[in-house]
Order: C-alpha cells, then structure tokens, then sequence
C-alpha cells in the first residue's frame, strides 16, 4: 500500500478524456483530402504529385526550424504543417514551379502560423496567407492554367487536350463570357487549381468531417447559401453578365475555401451565431469580388479578410449565459 | 414519455455495468474507524468526547456549531483512541476522533419518530434532520436542514428528488432506487411534509430506467417520477431544474430562488432513516469500482472506514493504479492516500489504472469550440482558460468564471487536453482573494 500510495497521480477533475485528440483531427483532415489530391493527380498529372511532396516537406521543415528556434515543444506531431502544406498546393495552378512552392510553404508556416505563437494563434489561415504571398510575387505564374489532360466526354463533350493552357471557368465567364457547363465545374474536369476543380470529391471527403463534428457546419452553410442567394439575385436582374447561383457555387475555389480554409478551426468563430456572420461575410465578398471586382475569383482574399474580424465577431456574439439576462459586460 | 434534458452536456461512457447489478452489502467493520469532524460545508465540529470515553453507535462525538453546520456521531460502539489532526479526502489534515471498534454493537440511536407521514409535525422532522448530521449525499454535503428552512420570501413549490446519478461508474443512487424504493419515498415525502409542497418529481436517467419503473409503480400516481436523458450533467441541480421545471437559476442565485429544492437520492433515504428508525448518518452506500479494481462492488460502509479496506474488499486494486477518486471521475477528487475515510460526502470510490493520457501535458487552444457546445451554462470555455493563463482575473470575471460549475464537460471534450477546470478554479480563487483585499 505504501509503495502505491506514492504514485498515485494527483489531478484536478475531470480525471476521464475523451479520445479526441489535434492529431487526430488534423490527420482526419488530411485524410478526407485525399479523394480530390488524387483526383488533382488524376487530372493535372505526377508534376502536382511532386509539387504536394516539396510542400509537405517545406512545411514541416519550417516548422521544425521555427519551433527549434523559438525553444518550444515540437508540433511536428500534430499534422497541422502536413495540413497546411496539402492545403497549399491544392489552391496553386498546376504547373506552379517548385521554387514558388518552396517560398510559399516557407511564407505560410512562419509568417501565416508561427509568427503569431504557433498553432492555435494565427489569425490568417496559414496556407492562405502562402497563396496570398504568391500570388503577389508570381502574378504570372498564379494566374496562368492548364487544361485537364484528360477528357470525359459523357461529362463535357470536350476532347482530349494534353497540358494546354488555358482559362478557368470564372475568368471565361467573366473576360469572355463564356459559360462551363455545370457537370463539368461538379466534377472538376475543368482549368483550375490543382485540388479545388473537383466540388464532388472535396464535398464527398468533407461528409466525414461534418459527422465527426470538426466541421462547425454552420460555417460552409451560412457561405455557400449567401453565394447562392446573391448570385442569383445579380443572375435574375442581369442573366447575360452575371452567372447563375449554381455556377458560382462550383466554379473556382469555393469548395475548398468553404469547405476546408473557411472552417479551419484556429481562424474561425467559437460561436454558433459567429460562423454565420462569418459565412455570410465570406460569401458576399466572393459574390463581390467575382462580379465586381477586377479579378476573376475572391474566395482567398474573402476569407482573409474575414479571418480578421474573427476575434470581434467572438466578442460580440458570445451567447447568453445560463441564469443571467443577457451576456456579461 | 417524455424525456427531458437541457442544453450542452457530453455523454463519457457510461462504465456503469461494472458495478450496477452488485446488490449492495455490508462493507466489514474495521477495528479503527477515522472521524473526520469536518463532513460537510461550513462551520467544522466541535469535539463531543475526549480520549478513552466509550462511545456507543449513533453517539454524537461533534457537536454542531453555527447554523450551517451538523453533528457527526460515531459508527461503531468503542472506545476514543486519540483526536488529532489527520489526512482527510479534501487533500487537508482535519481534526478526527479515532475510534477503536469493540465489537459489541451497542446503539445509542434517537427516539423513532415513526413513519406515519400525517402525524409527523414539520418542525420535528426538521429537528430531525439536523440532529441525524444529514448533509446533501450527492457529493455536495450541504447540510440539509439548511437547504429545508429556506427564508419567508422564497416560496418552494417542488421538491425534485435527483436520481439522475449522471457521473460515470458510479450505482450507488441507482441501487438504493432499486433495493430500498419505499424508504427512498417515505423519506421524499418527509421532505416534502417539511417544505410544505405537494408537489415531489422524482427525476431518474433513461439508463436507469428500471428504477424509475419501480418509483413509477410504488408512487401508484400520486407523484410523478420523469424520465431524464442520459446525459452529463444531468444530474447537476441548475440542468435538472432546467430540464423538467424549465427555470433557470439565476447566476450567483440557488435553487430556492426559483422554488425548488433538489434533494439527493441518498439523503431522502437517510431522513427517513433518521425519523422512522432514529437512526443518525453514520453509514451511506459507497460504489468501490473502476477498472482498477478486481470485483466492483457497492458497499454500506460506515463512516470513518479507510478507503482501502473497501478497495480491499472489492477483490484489491488489478495492475498499477493511476488514480483513486473520491466520488465520479468527472468531479471527483483525486486520493493522496489509501489511509483517508469514507466520509458522508463519499458517493463513490473509483479506482482508474495508469493510464498515459493521465501524464499528458496539454497544447495550446486550437479553438474547436467544442467546448463552446459542451458547456451546459453557456460559457466560452475556451476563451476563459486562455483569460486564465494570461492571469487576467477580472476579465474572466466578466466572461462569466463564477457561473461555472465546474462540471468538467469542456475539459472531457478538449483535444488539446487543457485543464480548463482547474484553470477555472483558480480564475474563482483568484477572484475571492481580489475581492477580500478590497473589502479591506
């Protein structure tokens, strides 16, 4: 008994967990991207395959030099760099060199994560704030697409093209006014960036998420019904200039941006009321900037830019607390 | 039927099976019993007996002093060894009279009273209570006479008898529900009789719906026994007045406040004991389970036994054993030491084997609020914590820190595995110091 009672471990309650763990969320993550990252292979060829490895590996590199530096515990083990990394080249042009990748996982890790504290205290969503870095850098390289080099003709009616270059469905509508038909802009046989074509496989990968719960759907929901609503509106005063509500849907980055980047857990509200605000911010910007704006697509500038705002939203719409009138302060 | 619950809530695995069916019996007396003469909320005892009195069972050994406080009396006939200050299951030393068992079970109980309900008068049953050292069993150890003479102006109009028994692994409400059904009524009704309402609910979780078919089928109609969701916490008495009254407790406020009263399984049990037979609280059902014991059991144990002769009773400890906790694993509170003794407030024993998330250290917040939708009280849990690590206690003030109650939902369902409830805890600690250097 005495030999026991020394080890018995003195902790405050609750002295039960349940088996939720950041690794455990952030490899449920990854996994569930791999439907639309092998689809991306599938589509733009092993160059993308290559391009997934160096930004894994920068991403992870950094961080281990980061947290090194900073004399912290390592986080490698956490699958967040992985994340990021995949996340990355997912919103990049397929034929996007691998120096630009290297700077942009380098750019997302220590300025996008590690800069604000690590994991847990960026603001920005890390991959986006990579992308953000490059698209100011390589104005050419990130607005220049390939075709598909495959064609499924039952889908699109289109023939076979091999690595030609070509426009992506938003900046065909937008410059051209040439509309995609919307079976190819679901299953993203389409010009685009490397893991966001594909809106079938990024939702069938993102149904996981949202029964685990890592997904605060709300989130998705509250942007993707703005979009629709919005884009419809325009649709219905002006059908010539402005593309329907379904095209804006599936067209460009919303799928990943809704899905994946608008619902990173770090960079978006605590509250229920707040991922609503949050989405609905989100959405109204994409409708904005892709209808108004200059540039063909404005999912990454739209959840930056709400990304910012996190921390007020939180504030202002902490819910009431139990037995009391209203929310303190 | 209909089932009610409340908003938030986690739902741990039950573990219930390893002891719920284990009828529960006599735990063996020991020859040395420790009496702690601190056993409830408020004013400690004062010593009744000196060294080597003889002291029969039932006997008071502390006195009451103040209001909100109660008597302890001893378990056993015996002898007083010694007084002195020893390791209490609150983690401090406590002045306790050690008592030595001579085996010879002399009573010295009070005069039973009966259980003819209309006959008894209010106030006697009340006297009762007090003279009984009946304090809330659930854990909470209010005494209870205080609890049933709320002040003119809060009228009580229900009294809920909390069967919900929400914490993990622990059966003893269940089994006393199960084996001691009509003293579990009696005593309702006695508590009933004192607050003067007519209105009793008996409140029971799904996962004991046995039990609640039994209350159901002995109360014949006359009173009603509600099915709640098995959740937790349920059993906490702001989420079960929620659930079947709908009235919230106002923040800082207690049950009274919206006129209920929530008694204890067990202590509706214990007051009929100690009017019907005179009979004070000198022993209680303790569940001695976990995993790291060989035979899960349910005990009647007397107060004042060390915890490890139960544990040795429940076949000893199996492997190495991490934790011992003195009531559920959500809100109970982890043993220094096998020597401490069962006290009033001891619902449960339960033994957890070493596990490695037990020595984890915890990562930062990556704020997947899912401790947001935990929260039964509608607080940020989160944001609190990171307030807390920050030490900035007067923010957490206003972000609601008081309001807690600590029921440990958002600590269970965290990734990072932060201690959000101890940092709570000393947001609350931190907060009474400020205040009592203000008052100054």
């Amino acid at each position: 008994m005495d030999k026991e009672k020394s080890k018995l471990i003195l902790s405050t309650s609750p002295h039960i967990k349940s088996d939720e763990s950041v690794s455990k969320i952030m490899l449920s993550v990854i996994i569930t991207l791999l439907p639309a990252a092998a689809f991306s292979v599938f589509l733009f060829g092993s160059y993308v395959l290559l391009l997934y490895a160096v930004s894994v590996a920068t991403c992870l590199l950094s961080e281990y030099l980061v947290v090194r530096l900073r004399k912290r515990p390592y986080t490698l083990n956490d699958y967040s760099a992985v994340l990021t990394g995949v996340l990355l080249v997912m919103v990049l042009p397929p034929r996007f060199p691998v120096y630009g990748v290297i700077l942009g996982g380098v750019v997302s890790i220590v300025i996008g994560k590690q800069i604000f504290g690590g994991l847990g205290y960026n603001i920005f969503n890390p991959a986006l704030v990579g992308r953000a870095f490059l698209a100011a850098t390589y104005p050419v390289f990130i607005s220049s697409y390939i075709a598909p080099n495959i064609s499924l003709p039952m889908l699109t009616g289109a023939e076979a093209v091999d690595a030609l270059s070509t426009a992506t469905p938003l900046a065909l509508m937008k410059f051209d006014g040439i509309s995609t038909p919307l079976g190819s802009l679901f299953f993203g046989t389409i010009g685009g960036s490397i893991g966001a074509t594909s809106a079938f496989f990024l939702i069938l990968g993102s149904i996981y998420l949202f029964v685990k719960k890592y997904i605060k759907w709300r989130t998705p929901a509250s942007i993707f019904i703005t979009v629709f609503v919005l884009s419809q509106i325009l649709h219905f005063i002006n059908p010539d200039r402005f593309p329907s509500g379904l095209f804006q849907l599936f067209a460009g980055g919303l799928m990943i941006g809704g899905l994946y980047m608008a619902t990173d857990m770090v960079t978006s509200p605590l509250t229920k009321k707040g991922c609503i605000i949050f989405g609905a911010g989100i959405g109204a910007l994409v409708v904005l900037i892709r209808n108004f704006g200059g540039l063909p697509e404005g999912v990454m500038y739209a959840i930056l830019f709400m990304n910012a705002w996190v921390p007020l939203i939180n504030r202002g719409t902490r819910p009431r607390i139990f037995g009391t009138g209203a929310q303190h302060e | 039927m209909n089932i009610f619950t409340f908003r938030g809530g986690v739902h741990p695995p039950e573990e219930k099976e390893l002891c719920k069916d284990a009828l529960i019996r006599e735990a063996e007396v020991p020859e040395t019993l420790i009496v702690p003469l601190v056993q409830h909320i408020g004013a400690p005892c004062e010593p009744a007996v000196t060294q080597g009195d003889s002291v029969k069972a039932g006997q008071v050994v502390g006195k009451a002093r103040g209001f909100v406080s109660v008597p302890v009396h001893a378990p056993v006939s015996g002898k007083v060894k010694r007084i002195e200050k020893v390791i209490h299951p609150l983690g401090q030393k406590v002045l306790s009279v050690i008592i030595q068992n001579e085996g010879e079970n002399d009573t010295a109980y009070m005069e039973p009273m009966g259980s003819d309900i209309e006959s008894l008068d209010p106030k006697n049953i009340l006297g009762r209570v007090l003279d009984g050292g009946i304090v809330g069993l659930g854990g909470a150890t209010f005494p209870a006479h205080v609890k049933l003479s709320p002040p003119k102006e809060k009228p009580i109009d229900t009294l809920i008898i909390n069967g919900c028994e929400c914490e993990p692994y622990l059966a003893a409400d269940y089994r006393l529900m199960l084996e001691r059904t009509e003293d579990l009524i009696l005593g309702a009704r006695m508590i009933g009789k004192v607050l003067g309402v007519e209105k009793i609910i008996f409140a029971v979780e799904t996962n004991k719906q046995d039990a609640a078919t039994l209350i159901g089928d002995a109360l014949n109609g006359n009173r009603e026994c509600v099915l709640t969701r098995t959740k937790y916490p349920q059993g906490a008495e702001k989420m079960l007045i929620k659930a079947v009254l709908d009235r919230e407790v106002p923040s800082g406020g207690l049950p009274m406040d919206v006129g209920v009263v929530v008694s204890n399984v067990g202590t509706a049990v214990a007051v009929c004991e100690a009017v019907r037979d005179g009979k004070p609280l000198i022993e209680r059902v303790v569940s001695v389970t976990g995993k790291g014991v060989k035979t899960p059991a349910n005990f009647m144990a007397k107060i004042g036994t060390p915890i490890h002769a139960l544990i040795e009773q429940a076949g000893g400890t199996d492997g190495q054993t991490g934790k011992v906790i003195m009531g559920g694993p959500m809100m109970g509170i982890a043993q220094s030491s096998m020597d401490v003794p069962v006290i009033k407030g001891m619902s449960g024993l339960v033994v957890l084997p070493l596990q490695p998330y037990m020595m984890q250290e915890y990562g930062p917040c990556i704020k997947c609020s899912f401790c947001v939708q935990a929260c039964p009280t509608s607080l940020l849990p989160s944001t609190l914590s990171i307030i807390a690590e920050a030490q900035k206690w007067k923010l957490a003030e206003k972000y609601g820190v008081n309001d807690c109650i600590e029921c440990g939902s958002c600590a269970y369902v965290c990734p990072s595995k932060r201690p959000i409830v101890q940092l709570v805890k000393t947001a609350k600690q931190k907060l009474r110091e400020i205040k009592a250097r203000e008052k100054k």
